[in-house]
């Protein structure tokens, strides 16, 4: 079922149009892949949190103007945290990014504590000092880092899976980045030593097809991103990154290798961002068809058609969801918003953690 | 009183911490089959095994980064950088990844590793594998810097280093190697931030850095011939710094020298006279002089980098400057 990258001419980037679905579930058996109503409709409510987070805090930065610095959205890419921290159990570990808002969600940190952050409070997932793009630290979910430098946290995962195989519980490690990550020095280090080393680890890549404005199929000097596995020795995959069926099946057996001492997986999430590269960023370096095409194959609305399609939900669950939701995120905006600022007389504190 | 040499001081260190604590684990290019380029782990794949002391590819970054991620996820990682040359190509992992983890976490996340390097000036090794510059990672808040000048420090330094809970950068000295020092029996550690007198004094403080100390000591020792009695001390840290002991100093002898290896401008000199200047201003009888390298890259030609190199000559005749 699923492609290996090099068995398929038309993925990564060189075909950056949506029109071919990587992989179809639209006939899959769901009881078959263990796939109940409740396990799909908690992936669906991941992703709506994910969605109506980041469409409330663009309003926080564009609209109402509270909320300042860099931001980078996950909206469009839902699918893939869902998909693949779905295919976790709760002690796995995983690092982030600065794109990490998504990640830190599905893997359950608070949403009061992530807006929090957002919002510079003490009562923030890193008191904080962290910001965008490190909120989605929070190891008491198992989410040990999020850095903001592309691909520095490639090798960095490698080292957490090495914390994991010496470990001998059969934990595994998962990290996300771009496709701008793949072409940097740590990125082909990092999966160099983790082949090396057969860590347990899921390298995902989730290639929305531009590192800030520039195009992986100028900048990406492979087939795809899953193609560069094959020079470390490392097993690869590519998925479809806007269905979260697809994603989950194909991380599901990435985590089986490595919990299974079988080593490490690329998995290449093709994916595509609602908005720009930053909060800021209208996006609009890119073509219009192209927009509008990924647009018709919106991640949520599509795993909605598939669950009403498979008879597994009611248009009656996905409002029950929305509202829980909705409310849930105006519960994180007061919240934040009437939380205090750490002393600045603590910050000597914080430096070492040991003085 | 059992001698040893530097490399032995720092393998029983290692050795111990790893009998120790099974969470110690060692990283780095040549450290297992070949058993490190100066021999320092030395019999450590014998004893320990492929899981615990794991050569790497030649890979500084994934080097750095997964003694860090190794470090996130439970264990106590040593990662070996060869020479400090090969420490820029990771510094994005150690400055900007290690060193912020605790802060911007929130406190949250701790990075309990050593990153193990040694600086090859004096050993002929030319312009890119030569370089000392502590003053670039003293600039980093969150990592510590640890720069041993003899094997009793060497072992003792470098078990605090393991057990400390925070990324330590740990710079050895390639020429000291083979230097040989007393190094008692048994079980002993170094608290991180704590200066050394080498040598009482009351007419002139030097205070002097890694393989520079030994060429502090020979230079005291001609000027107590003269007539002048220098106080020598080895900071041992700079991150932390006690600068209460160097402050201690200075308000007694009134001189200050400081006498390092690295290149002059933005050196270790230049921080430590700075606060002394700020702190002791009033008990200085004499400006603070520095004895460090040329802000020029490092020569290979031997008599050239000999002369280029801090010695106990340019140590004494600053001194003579001063005391006049």
């Amino acid at each position: 079922m699923l492609l290996r990258s090099s068995e398929h001419a038309n993925c990564g980037s060189r075909d950056m149009s949506p029109a071919k679905p990587i992989q179809s579930v639209s006939d899959i058996d769901y009881v078959k892949h263990g796939l109940t109503k409740e396990f799909l409709l908690g992936m669906l409510r991941k992703m709506i949190e994910i969605r109506r987070f980041e469409e409330r805090v663009e309003r926080l930065f564009l609209q109402e103007g509270v909320l300042i610095g860099p931001s980078h959205l996950y909206l469009g890419e839902e699918a893939i945290a869902a998909g693949a921290i779905g295919a976790l159990n709760d002690d796995d570990l995983i690092t982030s990014t600065y794109r990490g808002h998504g990640h830190a969600i599905a893997k359950g940190a608070p949403m009061k504590m992530l807006m929090a952050e957002l919002f510079g409070k003490a009562t923030g997932t890193c008191r904080g000092l962290g910001g965008s793009m490190h909120v989605a630290i929070y190891p008491e979910k198992g989410s040990v880092y999020a850095t903001a430098i592309v691909g520095s946290g490639i090798p960095i995962a490698t080292g957490v899976g090495l914390a994991l195989q010496m470990e001998g519980k059969r934990r595994v490690a998962m990290t996300f980045f771009g496709d701008g990550a793949s072409n940097t020095g740590a990125f082909h280090e990092g999966i160099n030593l983790a082949s090396v080393w057969k860590v347990p680890v899921i390298f995902v890549c989730e290639n929305n097809m531009y590192a800030m404005s520039t195009r992986a199929d100028y900048a990406v000097a492979a087939e795809s991103v899953a193609a560069r596995a094959q020079g470390y020795k490392m097993r690869a995959v590519v998925a479809d990154g806007n269905d979260a069926v697809a994603v989950y099946l194909a991380a599901k057996e990435a985590v089986g290798f490595a919990r299974n001492g079988q080593g490490p997986t690329l998995l290449e999430c093709m994916t595509y961002k609602l908005k720009g590269h930053g909060v800021y960023d209208k996006g609009d370096y890119r073509p219009k068809e192209e927009i509008e095409a990924w647009l018709r194959r919106d991640p949520i609305s599509g795993l909605e058609a598939k669950l009403l399609e498979a008879r597994l939900a009611t248009p009656a669950d996905f409002e029950q969801i929305e509202k829980e939701v909705g409310a849930e995120v105006e519960e994180s905006v007061t919240f934040a918003k009437s939380s205090p600022v750490l002393p600045f007389d603590e910050l000597p504190k914080l430096v070492y953690a040991r003085q | 009183m059992p001698e040893l040499t530097y490399a032995d001081a720092l393998r029983e260190a290692l050795r111990e911490e790893m009998l120790r604590d099974s969470r110690v684990v060692l990283m780095g290019e040549e450290i297992g089959v070949f058993e490190g380029v100066y021999k320092v782990t030395r019999g450590l794949l014998k004893e320990f095994g492929p899981e615990r002391v794991r050569d790497t590819p030649i890979s500084e970054a994934a080097i750095a980064g997964a003694a860090i991620g190794a470090a996130l996820a439970g264990l106590k990682p040593v990662a070996e950088i060869m020479y400090m040359d090969f420490l820029p190509i990771c510094l994005d992992q150690i400055a900007t990844q290690a060193a912020k983890m605790h802060f911007m976490s929130g406190g949250k996340l701790k990075v309990p590793m050593v990153l193990r390097t040694q600086y090859s000036l004096g050993r002929v090794h030319g312009a890119q594998h030569s370089q000392f510059f502590p003053s670039w990672l003293f600039q980093v808040p969150g990592l510590k810097v640890v720069l041993p000048s003899t094997p009793y420090d060497a072992k003792g330094l470098l078990k605090a280093a393991i057990r400390d809970e925070d990324p330590v950068v740990f710079i050895e000295s390639g020429v000291l190697y083979r230097a040989r020092g007393v190094v008692p029996d048994g079980e002993y550690v170094i608290p991180l931030g704590q200066c050394d007198i080498k040598k009482k004094g009351n007419d002139i403080t030097i205070v002097a850095v890694s393989r520079v100390v030994n060429e502090a000591l020979a230079a005291a020792a001609k000027l107590d011939e003269q007539g002048a009695t220098a106080e020598v001390i080895d900071p041992r840290t700079i991150q932390p710094l006690d600068l209460a002991t160097i402050l201690e100093s200075v308000r007694k002898t009134g001189r200050l020298i400081i006498a390092s290896d690295d290149v002059k401008s933005g050196g270790i000199g230049s921080e430590i006279a700075a606060r002394v200047v700020e702190e002791a201003f009033d008990s200085l009888d004499a400006p603070i002089l520095r004895v460090a390298s040329p802000d020029t890259p490092i020569p290979f030609s031997p008599p050239l980098e000999q002369a280029y190199m801090p010695n106990a000559q340019k140590i004494i005749e600053a001194a003579k400057k001063l005391i006049g």
